[in-house]
């Protein structure tokens, strides 16, 4: 193991849950304001996991007031406080861009039971 | 105290900071380092230091040269050698250590390497000249184009650009910053890019 992957491997977290794509997760944001930090919810469909190791993101999608918000957080920050998957969708594909186009009924994923335990 | 240290460029990796952005780093293997020859305005007409690098594989390597000059003053033999400058009443003698405990995170930091070699490179890479167009006939792509004038001066101006060698040369980046400092396993984590294949040696300088 070199000395990068050491490093990076302690950076990494183990903390939360394994997602996929089509998952709905409940992400908790740490919002630091002024002073004082709070932590913002928000929730929605995990779209696209990009990346590997230290660099992984995920994009995920929600539609607030009607209009389609897709925010990219890296996975291993430290201003995700904790994540929940609210529940996981079946899907046939990595990234879920197709989503995009699919507004209200048809933009919905069917459920499927799955294992989202904590990575080790 | 040195002003600096000699390292090895490990690669590059990014990490959060205190607020939650992502910095890119350049992880550098900093000694530990070596004072190798102290060398004082009397004897050598100015003040500096020789400082070895530590492989941890040894120096094994070692020319017999390079043996015989370290085993001289007493170190361990060492194959890569810098010089820094250094006060006239340093305290610094030969067989001191120099860590990566000497930089604070946050401090501004001057590096220097060996830039990648680019090999005979042409003017649009070297000089970043704008090129022609690629279709629509065009039949002019990457050349240089005109180089001067022709009954006067019937001749090239010096220092025309154009074609050549590129890389492979001295390069300090000055101001990077420094993002983390691990003095157990003696890296040193510095924000941005620093010139230099991975395995490249850098030295690593901070303004007194």
């Amino acid at each position: 193991m070199n000395i990068i992957d050491k490093l990076e491997a302690g950076l990494l977290r183990h903390d939360l849950p394994r997602i996929a794509p089509g998952d709905t997760v409940k992400v908790h944001v740490k919002v630091k304001e002024g002073e004082k930090e709070r932590i913002q919810l928000y929730q929605g469909v995990v779209i696209g996991i990009k990346g590997g190791g230290m660099r992984t993101s995920f994009t995920v999608r929600k539609i607030s007031n009607g209009v389609g918000v897709e925010r990219i957080f890296p996975l291993n920050s430290p201003s995700i406080d904790k994540m929940e998957v609210v529940r996981s969708g079946k899907v046939r594909r990595a990234k879920l861009y197709f989503l995009r186009e699919k507004l209200g009924k048809k933009g919905r994923l069917k459920e499927v039971r799955r294992d989202v335990t904590a990575a080790e | 105290m040195a002003n600096g240290i000699i390292g090895k460029k490990l690669g590059m990796t990014q990490i959060f900071n205190e607020k939650g952005q992502i910095v890119p780093v350049t992880v550098i293997q900093a000694g530990p380092c070596v004072v190798v020859q102290r060398k004082t305005s009397a004897k050598d007409g100015y003040e500096a230091v020789q400082v070895g690098y530590v492989d941890p594989q040894g120096g094994k390597r070692a020319s017999k040269a390079e043996k015989g000059h370290c085993e001289k003053k007493g170190v361990a033999p060492v194959r890569v050698l810098r010089e820094l400058k250094v006060e006239a009443g340093s305290a610094l003698k030969e067989g001191d250590s120099i860590l990566v405990t000497q930089f604070e995170e946050k401090a501004k930091v001057h590096v220097t390497g060996i830039s990648k070699g680019k090999g005979f490179a042409g003017v649009i890479k070297r000089h970043h000249f704008g090129g022609g167009r690629a279709t629509h006939g065009s039949m002019f792509h990457r050349a240089p184009g005109s180089i001067g004038g022709s009954s006067y001066p019937s001749r090239v101006w010096p220092g025309m650009r154009m074609g050549g060698h590129m890389g492979s040369e001295q390069v300090t980046v000055r101001n990077l910053e420094v993002a983390r400092v691990d003095a157990e396993n003696n890296l040193l984590l510095i924000k941005g890019a620093v010139p230099g294949p991975k395995g490249g040696y850098v030295v690593i300088k901070q303004e007194a």
